[in-house]
């Protein structure tokens, strides 16, 4: 036998939710295929209660990952960059496959979002010195505004820009503290559910991203109703859904991100990391250093 | 006296030091905004003129000088009786505050009248020196026929946090005082906190002082809303918590009507009534006098008073 | 003999209020298109103190176009000069300080004091401060030049009417957008009393437009296409129908809401202050505030005392004639706040909550809620859930830090909390944990120009103040 005729092992492409790796509880799997229709794998079809499951997940996960350090956070990103480097060839085998563009055109995808995600890691102890400041109030007050993460935020991924799309909307979410609810790319999922994988063997603790794949619309509107999801990023979804979904988003004043177009190749700027940060604003007194000081 | 409850706080100087650094802390700028803002409160007309009368009669007219001769002495008696010649009236002061060799002048140029004789007393006004001394001073004054004796604490035990020391002082004086009423002075300017004007407030009612007042008048900062607010939480709380009833003295940097009301209204929101009476509250004062007396010169007669119309002692 | 204090009233002659007003459009006050008006009256005493057009559609969409005419030049204008006139507002709120605290004060029902102390010094501050913004964009870290985003629809409550119009006219005018702004409908006055200062000023005629109006106005006003931000302070439920409102369209928003914010009293607090800043928490301006401390989450080990001064510092507020200088407590803004108000202090009692107030004699006629206290109230309380926005504290208590801050958030708002406790650590770590937007440490209800003020959670999104507020309008 030629290795060529070798029987390969494919691959059973799971959820990443709570750490875990789940099929969907509804048992639903779909065909995702390449640009020319070619069966690549079956993906799980998420239902409303694995979107359910994840939004716990993504609750429990939160206080202890808004809680970390920023510098911890940035050590665990930077250490998914290490994780996603080591994995190059299988993320360029897989955008490949599912954005119907050339290897090489793809590596150069998989090298940009690898960067990307250094980049996003470098920012969780920066965000908050470039936003965040003591505030010169008319009074005997100390007064400090500092940004904290929103909580849970549902990520609908890009259709079409599947890692680097994808990355560029999920690392500044949790780079900033929050936890995500990821859904992925409905026509090319692969290189979402792998990120999963890669998720799952650094040193990121589960349920700060969950992945799900399937049907966006389905997954998107329990999601976008979900009373304890705090924000939402509607990227993935076109013009009618992203309207339907922010109606739903108003019902508990999620933070919404509506879909405009980027160009992830470009410098992303801080838009995506403020967009899911609420600021606060501490007072305390601080006076004179003594009564015989003050000023009647 | 007066520390029955509290009677275990003095047993040693480690739970004298305990009690007081137990008791709650002091936000200054909360306390100065609170005593700022019943500040603006607006007294006027018949209030004001309550006020006014009210203030007269709770001044301790005070000279405490080096030059102070028996002229001047009773010179400053006559006024503390008719402060206003001109208007029979008028309240007299609550009394006359001297040094102790000036209470024989006092005493004799207020008889027969309702006007106490305050004497400093205790090495006014740095304290330091014997405590032998100290008593020696009070004695002097008490047999001279002092009513009242305005102490000072030994401030520099205290800031070393020899509360025993400053305890048991008051104590010691207090024996002295016999029937004259014991004011114990804490120079709020030089304690500087106002954590520390609180533990001395608890220390001289523990110790059993009849009145707690904040300064000598011979520093920079004095008498404030802010100082006098905080004492006045203090007196409120440990009636409370004893039954027992102390009275508060501002002294020094009180000069105006309008200062002077903003310190009564403090008394009224805080202590309420009870403490609106020359027995329980007092200005350590002197110019103020002829403020009030302007002031109610113009309530009575609606024109704006000058300094020639009232009489310069 | 007690010491009562006479009467001390602030003049009213010092304020002119005409019979009537009409809409401030492209600098012109004019009519509404249907003829439409409605009366504005005095809480404090039911009187009738204006009547005023009352903005339809129509109006809103000539407003509109008034604005969006004036946008291109006064977006144009070098952000020195656009700083001048917001200087020369400011000048103008401060010398006209005492004219507008009085009337604030007649068409509101707050206190003197306050208006006085409070609201236009606050005011004035926040014109002043943006002023000094509009030349100086480039380097407020939105990167170079960043844009107005055009013409700005506002919509502000009643409970700082002026204050709230500040809030919102100051930034949008020092990042160079254009104006329409809706007052609440029983507190027009003062916004059309702006309008004057903004002719007195020279502003050009459709930066800032003033429409009078009631919900209607403002949903209009929403609505319309040509506007591009909409900012608004109110009640939850409206802003999340604004949200659903504008969603799928290009326009931004700013919702500060309600909120039902926590203050914490430790056993170590500073118990004076604490007491002191509970009462600011929630009797200033009769607990119409947002950001009020409605709910007092206390240490079980010293509940009792500090009730005990808390009750007996409530019983020397004074309550009553918001003109007279000595009012602590002034009336509710209308019958309709009043009623619920009542309704919800009435679910207190119906549900088992113990309730205490001082005895105060209130005034016969006007809208009045004496200062209440509900104890033995626990999470499950209507009055610890729902914003009464009125003088009505709730008294829970915990046992331990933790405790605290889960009760603390346990609420769909996030708007303010307060913490009081002499411990440095205990400060830092509650505050951290608060889900808050706003966390006031040994104090209470403090504001200023400079520092960011927003919620978090159905409290709503943006902040407005500081350097953050610019954010809102610019197309960033």
């Amino acid at each position: 036998m030629s290795e060529s005729e070798r029987l390969s092992v494919f691959k059973t492409y799971k959820l990443y939710v709570g750490g875990k790796f789940p099929r969907s509880e509804s048992g639903r799997v779909y065909e995702v295929t390449d640009q020319k229709d070619r069966w690549l794998a079956n993906a799980p079809q998420a239902s409303r209660k694995d979107a359910r499951d994840a939004v716990s997940a993504a609750r429990k996960a939160f206080g202890g990952w808004s809680g970390a350090t920023a510098y911890n956070r940035g050590q665990v990103l930077y250490r998914v960059a290490e994780m996603l480097e080591g994995r190059r060839g299988q993320f360029t085998a897989e955008v490949a496959a599912s954005e119907g563009i050339s290897k090489s055109r793809a590596a150069a995808v998989v090298d940009a979002t690898v960067d990307r995600w250094v980049w996003y890691a470098g920012w969780t102890d920066k965000i908050g010195q470039v936003t965040g400041g003591a505030n010169p109030v008319a009074g005997p007050f100390f007064n400090l505004s500092t940004p904290e993460p929103t909580g849970v935020v549902t990520v609908l991924a890009p259709q079409d820009s599947s890692f680097l799309g994808l990355v560029s909307v999920v690392a500044p979410v949790i780079a900033t503290g929050n936890t995500a609810v990821v859904v992925a790319s409905e026509r090319s999922p692969l290189p979402a559910l792998s990120l999963g994988e890669v998720l799952a063997t650094s040193d990121l603790p589960g349920g700060v991203v969950n992945v799900l794949s399937g049907r966006t619309a389905e997954l998107a509107a329990p999601l976008a109703s979900h009373q304890d999801v705090n924000g939402i990023d509607l990227y993935g979804a076109d013009e009618t859904l992203a309207k339907e979904l922010e109606i739903a988003a108003a019902d508990n004043l999620k933070r919404v991100v509506r879909p405009h177009p980027v160009d992830f190749s470009a410098d992303p700027g801080t838009g995506r990391l403020t967009a899911f940060l609420e600021t606060k604003t501490v007072w305390h007194p601080t006076g004179g250093l003594g009564a015989s000081g003050s000023g009647y | 006296m007066g520390g029955a409850p509290l009677a275990d706080v003095t047993a040693s100087d480690g739970s004298l030091r305990r009690f007081l650094h137990g008791l709650p802390g002091v936000d200054a700028v909360g306390l100065e905004a609170r005593a700022a803002s019943l500040g603006t409160r607006s007294i006027k007309t018949t209030a004001k003129a309550y006020a006014i009368d009210l203030a007269i009669s709770m001044i301790d007219l005070t000279t405490l000088e080096g030059a102070d001769t028996p002229g001047k002495v009773r010179s400053l008696a006559a006024k503390a009786l008719h402060p206003d010649p001109t208007d029979r009236t008028v309240p007299t002061t609550a009394a006359l505050c001297v040094y102790p060799d000036m209470v024989e002048t006092a005493v004799a140029s207020l008889a027969g009248s309702d006007v106490k004789v305050a004497s400093v007393a205790t090495a006014f006004p740095a304290g330091r020196t014997a405590l032998a001394v100290k008593l020696a001073d009070v004695r002097d004054a008490v047999a001279a026929g002092a009513d009242e004796i305005d102490m000072v604490i030994d401030r520099g035990a205290f800031l070393a946090g020899h509360y025993l020391k400053v305890y048991e002082e008051i104590v010691a004086v207090k024996a002295e005082c016999g029937a004259a009423r014991l004011k114990v002075i804490f120079e709020t300017g030089e304690l500087s906190t106002y954590d520390n004007i609180r533990r001395a407030s608890w220390l001289g009612m523990v110790a059993g002082a009849d009145f707690i007042k904040t300064s000598t008048g011979k520093v920079a900062v004095n008498a404030t809303p802010a100082n006098t607010l905080l004492m006045l939480e203090a007196v409120r709380d440990f009636r409370a918590q004893t039954g027992v009833r102390v009275g508060v003295k501002p002294a020094g940097g009180i000069r105006t009507s309008k200062d002077a009301i903003k310190f009564l209204v403090l008394v009224n929101e805080t202590v309420g009534e009870d403490w609106l009476d020359s027995h329980w509250f007092r200005f350590g004062a002197s110019s103020l006098l002829n403020d009030l007396l302007m002031q109610r010169q113009k309530l009575s007669t609606g024109r704006y008073s000058g300094p020639d119309y009232v009489t310069v002692d | 003999m007690a010491f009562e204090y006479a009467p001390a009233p602030e003049s009213r002659s010092v304020v002119d209020i005409a019979p009537s007003y009409g809409l401030f459009i492209d600098g012109e006050f004019t009519d509404a298109a249907d003829g439409k008006v409605f009366k504005t009256v005095s809480p404090a005493t039911e009187e009738v103190l204006s009547e005023v057009a009352r903005a339809g559609a129509e109006d809103v969409d000539r407003a509109v176009k008034a604005a969006r005419g004036a946008f291109a030049k006064w977006s144009a204008l070098p952000g020195a000069e656009r700083a001048k006139y917001l200087f020369r507002i400011a000048r103008i709120i401060q010398e006209r300080s005492r004219e507008l605290a009085v009337l604030e004060t007649l068409d509101n029902g707050k206190p003197i004091r306050e208006t006085r102390d409070a609201d236009l010094p606050l005011v004035a501050a926040h014109f002043f401060y943006y002023a000094g913004w509009a030349d100086k964009l480039d380097h407020a870290g939105y990167g170079a030049n960043p844009r107005p985003l055009g013409v700005a629809g506002q919509v502000i409550p009643w409970n700082f009417p002026l204050l709230m119009l500040a809030w919102k006219i100051a930034p949008a005018l020092a990042t160079g957008n254009t104006v329409v702004l809706k007052p609440a409908e029983t507190t027009p006055l003062s916004a059309l009393f702006f309008a004057d200062i903004c002719r007195q000023a020279g502003l050009p005629r459709g930066v800032v437009n003033i429409l009078p109006g009631y919900g209607d106005t403002g949903a209009a006003l929403v609505e319309h296409e040509d506007v591009d931000k909409i900012a608004f302070t109110g009640s939850t439920a409206v802003g999340k129908a604004i949200a659903r409102q504008i969603a799928g369209t290009g326009k931004k928003a700013t919702l500060e809401l309600g909120g039902k914010g926590a203050n914490i009293v430790f056993d170590d607090a500073p118990v004076d202050q604490a007491v002191e800043g509970i009462v600011t928490g929630i009797f200033f301006n009769q607990g119409q505030v947002c950001c009020a401390g409605s709910r007092l989450l206390v240490q079980e080990s010293v509940q009792d005392e500090l009730l005990d001064s808390l009750k007996r510092r409530l019983s020397t507020l004074r309550v009553g004639d918001p003109l007279d200088k000595n009012t602590d407590l002034g009336a509710i803004n209308s019958a309709e706040q009043l009623a619920r108000i009542r309704t919800l202090a009435d679910a207190g009692e119906a549900e088992g909550a113990e309730r205490w107030s001082p005895e105060c004699e209130l005034p016969a006629s006007g809208y009045w809620f004496a200062p209440t206290l509900f104890t033995n109230v626990t999470q499950a309380h209507t009055v610890a859930r729902d914003e009464i926005f009125g003088p009505v504290l709730s008294v829970l208590t915990f046992r331990t830090p933790e405790e605290a801050v889960a009760k603390a958030n346990n609420t769909q708002y996030g708007l303010s909390a307060g913490i009081w406790t002499e411990k440095g650590s205990r400060i830092l770590a509650v505050a951290n944990r608060l889900r808050a937007g706003v966390v006031w440490a040994n104090t209470f209800n403090k504001f200023d120009p400079t520092s960011p003020f927003g919620g978090y959670k159905e409290s709503g999104y943006g902040r407005e103040g500081g350097r953050h507020g610019l954010e809102a309008y610019l197309d960033v």
